[in-house]
């Protein structure tokens, strides 16, 4: 994972001041008394501090009771769970809890309470000063985008959305080493959906909590996780890997069912068009000598030339006609349609190209300068790139990258 | 007025026990010359107590069934159907029978109007309630299968409502069985008879009564009950 | 007489000579006027008998709550109970009882306290058990102890069901108070009885048992309003 991206704005206050904590599981086992299967079954894995740890599976694969084990709402059989090394067992239920942020998908606001009382919480069993809750409260709600005065209302006044947000402040609000959360989103319509992800992506590349995300949805996974443990019915883990290497070396049939046959396509969500070795592109000006445009075409990964203006920008692709006589004349092929951005996602991309109709169109930078170009056969290169020498993760969510996310940016 | 509560010189054992033999055998009255009491006096009481009772109810049925069904299925009159039962609790059974002795009149037919107006509150509530009560995905895809209003009231909202109106039918049945006691107040027959003319009866025919009235009352809570079940769509029962 | 002896017997309350609307059992005002102090003291015996069922009844039906939430299984059992309870006829039962306790206020309030108990009981385990699952896996995630989840998050919610209990229970104990007399308890079914025909007296007695049955679900009300202010901003 990268730095947090502050460029959003001047992150002068940290959200954040307690250390992420380590979680591993070690053995972790539940047995129901009278069922011979295990829910859960000896699952091992460990999650480093400030990482989304994703649990994915089918309906019945034990996610949510792995998830569940963790604060002790359902108790450990077999084998443990540690916390910054220390066994989850050895501590009172009650106490764990209020150390571990906790989100579900019902949210489970409380009615009767304002939503600055709800968020409050766990800062008055704690037993915090007055003031220090207020300041809390206010600042959370900040965070998490709800405007002046929804600190008043009553859960019942809000849209599943914003409830959704106050659960996660809620879950925040004394600053917990480590979150819970099951299914969060799943009760939200995909369009908001995809925008609360995205701020919450946001968030914890600012917060950067050791999370426990639990989904059905692989593609949420994939989106949500900095590691993701794929069970299977039995509560066995079938497969703990990165998003990529899932997706590129499913460890057996079941996985491969489980992400889907397009896993290909998904793995290209993960990537940007900066990520991948473009091809390097032959750019010429109107006026410059031929024997320097064919040189600079022998350069090159493709022998179409692609003719710039003063500044650098693509103007288009330079016909056979342009090339001949001394110098380089203005006759284009066709224009330079479409450009592809560094910063655009893979797969947008290669939608980009498929749309068009073309096999390779020229990538330009923030400035609109030629930085290579990319096609079709580049893309399939990169299927073939071990997933360790891919970046993914939060970092995906680029500042002002979606307009919601730039206006989720706290102005501070 | 509550006179000489204190005397206790009679053990508790023996009133009872000649409360009850007072059920079963006739005996000599308070003031003499009469043979009050014994089974039959006692069955001839009870067989009055719910013919009253029993035509009470019916006649309610009659009129706050198909009303509570119509209201509920066209979803109007909500404040009218609640309202009439909180209005119905806060009257009490005493003050109604008065009320109709006072300024209607006594006899059969006067009793009768009393405990049927006592009996409806409960009866249109549960029955508006019930038909609210059923799912409008149901009555939608009965609709969208082309059942008319009457089919889907009858085949769908009733069948579902069935459990609520055995509800309001069991309330309505017990203040009426209660409030029959009071029928002799304004001249009709029931068990209520030896417990208003305790001077006739004697106290243990006021407690026999009472206790035989106790026993019938909770004998049709039973009945009810049971007829609640059978009538309850399996579906229903969890 | 023994100790069973009923107060039955009619006293006068009016003169029933001379033709006069009073003699008439008709609806006089100015007998009314006359005779209201009459109706003070079984006014407040009817409001003592009221309070003090609903009181203890509450008390009772609080404690068998919290005990039925706690274990499970007594829920079925009790509401069983109080149901059947709640079929015998109040002047039955009240009947029965003086043999036990007397022609006291002891015994009318007993019989009172048990007829509460099938709206009380049933309207606070209800209110208990339909607080939502995920209000309550939320607030045992956040580290309530159970009773933190019971007094901070089961109780208040359970407030409006309770309080709808608490309406119903009193002006049910209102209707039922006016029999109360068979007990010995006098109130103001002891009024009405005392001239069942006169229609002054009914109108008055009737009349402020019914108003007092109004005043308490008024009460109620403004109770539940005041008690409940997320379920008023719901509305707006």
């Amino acid at each position: 994972m990268t730095a947090p991206d502050n460029s959003s704005g001047s992150n002068a206050t940290p959200r954040s001041t307690r250390e992420a904590a380590t979680l591993e599981f070690r053995g972790a086992t539940k047995r129901y008394p009278g069922q011979e299967a295990a829910a859960v079954d000896g699952l091992s894995l460990t999650v480093p501090a400030g990482e989304i740890l994703v649990l994915v599976g089918p309906s019945g694969c034990g996610k949510t009771t792995a998830m569940r084990m963790v604060n002790r709402m359902i108790e450990i059989t077999e084998g443990d769970i540690l916390l910054d090394e220390r066994s989850v067992r050895d501590r009172a239920p009650a106490e764990l809890r209020r150390e571990i942020g906790y989100v579900i998908q019902q949210i489970g606001l409380f009615p009767h309470m304002t939503i600055a009382d709800n968020v409050a919480v766990v800062p008055r069993l704690l037993g915090w000063e007055r003031d220090r809750i207020d300041a809390r409260v206010k600042e959370l709600l900040e965070l998490v985008s709800l405007g002046e005065g929804t600190g008043e209302r009553y859960p019942s006044q809000l849209s599943g959305g914003q409830r959704q947000r106050v659960g996660v402040a809620r879950a925040l609000a004394a600053d917990p080493p480590l979150m819970l959360m099951d299914e969060p989103f799943g009760a939200i319509d995909p369009i908001n959906r995809e925008r609360l992800q995205n701020e919450f992506l946001r968030l914890q590349g600012e917060l950067r909590k050791t999370i426990v995300f639990v989904t059905h949805d692989i593609d949420e996974a994939i989106k949500m996780g900095d590691k993701i443990a794929v069970l299977r019915t039995g509560g066995r883990l079938a497969q703990y890997a990165s998003p990529a290497e899932l997706l590129m070396y499913p460890a057996d049939e079941f996985i491969e069912d489980f992400v889907g046959a397009d896993r290909a396509l998904k793995r290209l969500a993960l990537q940007r068009v900066r990520d991948i070795d473009l091809w390097r592109a032959a750019t010429v000006r109107v006026g410059e000598p031929i024997e320097e445009a064919r040189r600079k075409i022998a350069d090159a990964d493709i022998d179409m030339p692609l003719l710039v203006d003063e500044h650098g920008r693509p103007e288009g692709w330079l016909s056979e006609r342009g090339m001949t006589g001394e110098r380089v004349r203005a006759e284009l092929r066709s224009r330079a349609e479409p450009t592809v951005e560094l910063d655009d996602v893979l797969r947008d991309a290669l939608a980009d190209l498929i749309e068009s109709e073309v096999h390779y169109s020229p990538v330009v930078d923030a400035e609109g300068c030629v930085a290579g170009v990319l096609s079709l056969e580049v893309i399939s290169q990169t299927l073939q790139i071990p997933p360790d020498q891919v970046r993914t993760g939060p970092d995906l969510v680029a500042p002002g990258d979606e307009a919601v996310a730039g206006s989720e940016a706290p102005s501070r | 007025m509550a006179a000489g509560g204190g005397d206790m010189s009679m053990p508790i054992a023996s009133l009872f026990t000649d409360a009850i033999r007072f059920i079963f055998v006739p005996q000599e009255s308070v003031t003499g010359g009469v043979q009050v009491g014994g089974i039959g006096e006692i069955s001839s009481l009870t067989a009055n107590h719910l013919v009253l009772s029993a035509a009470a109810i019916a006649v309610a049925c009659v009129i706050a069934l198909p009303l509570g069904l119509w209201l509920g299925h066209v979803g109007k009159g909500e404040f009218l159907a609640i309202s009439v039962s909180n209005v119905g609790r806060a009257v009490p059974t005493l003050a109604l029978i008065a009320f109709f002795i006072a300024f209607v009149g006594i006899g059969f037919f006067n009793v009768l109007l009393a405990l049927i107006l006592l009996a409806i509150p409960p009866l249109l509530t549960n029955t508006y309630v019930g038909v609210r009560g059923v799912s409008p995905d149901a009555v939608d895809a009965a609709r969208g299968m082309g059942m008319s209003e009457s089919q889907i009231v009858r085949r769908v909202e009733l069948p579902l409502a069935v459990r609520s109106i055995f509800g309001g039918l069991q309330l309505s049945a017990v203040s009426v069985v209660a409030t029959a006691i009071l029928g002799p107040l304004a001249s009709v027959d029931t068990l209520g008879t030896p417990i208003v003319s305790v001077n006739v009866y004697g106290q243990a025919g006021l407690l026999g009564a009472a206790i035989v009235v106790a026993a019938l009352a909770i004998l049709v809570y039973l009945v009810l009950t049971a007829l609640q079940r059978a009538a309850t769509p399996a579906g229903l029962k969890a | 007489m023994s100790a069973l002896a009923l107060p039955l017997a009619q006293l006068e309350i009016r003169s029933r000579t001379g033709g006069t609307c009073v003699s008439e059992d008709g609806f006089c005002p100015g007998w009314i006027v006359d005779n209201l102090d009459r109706y003070v003291q079984p006014l407040l015996e009817h409001i003592y008998l009221t309070v003090i069922s609903v009181a203890v009844g509450f008390a009772i039906s609080f404690a068998l709550a919290l005990l039925a939430h706690r274990s499970g299984w007594l829920t079925a059992p009790v509401t069983a109970l109080t149901s059947v309870l709640y079929t015998i006829p109040s002047i039955a039962l009240f009947l029965i009882l003086v043999p036990v306790t007397g022609l006291t206020a002891l015994t009318a309030i007993i019989a009172l306290v048990a007829y509460t108990q099938v709206f009380l009981f049933r309207n606070i385990i209800n209110g208990l058990v339909n607080v939502p699952e995920e209000t309550k896996d939320a607030a045992r995630g956040m580290g309530l102890t159970d009773r933190q989840v019971l007094w901070r998050v089961e109780m208040p919610l359970a407030v409006p069901e309770i309080l709808a209990g608490l309406r119903i229970a009193t002006t049910s104990t209102v209707n039922l108070a006016t029999l109360a007399f068979f007990a010995g308890a006098g109130g103001l079914g002891a009024q009405i009885f005392q001239d069942i025909t006169f229609r002054s007296n009914v109108v008055v007695a009737g009349g402020l048992a019914i108003l007092l049955a109004a005043l308490f679900d008024l009460i109620f009300l403004g109770g539940q309003r005041v008690a409940t202010p997320w379920r008023r901003a719901a509305a707006t």
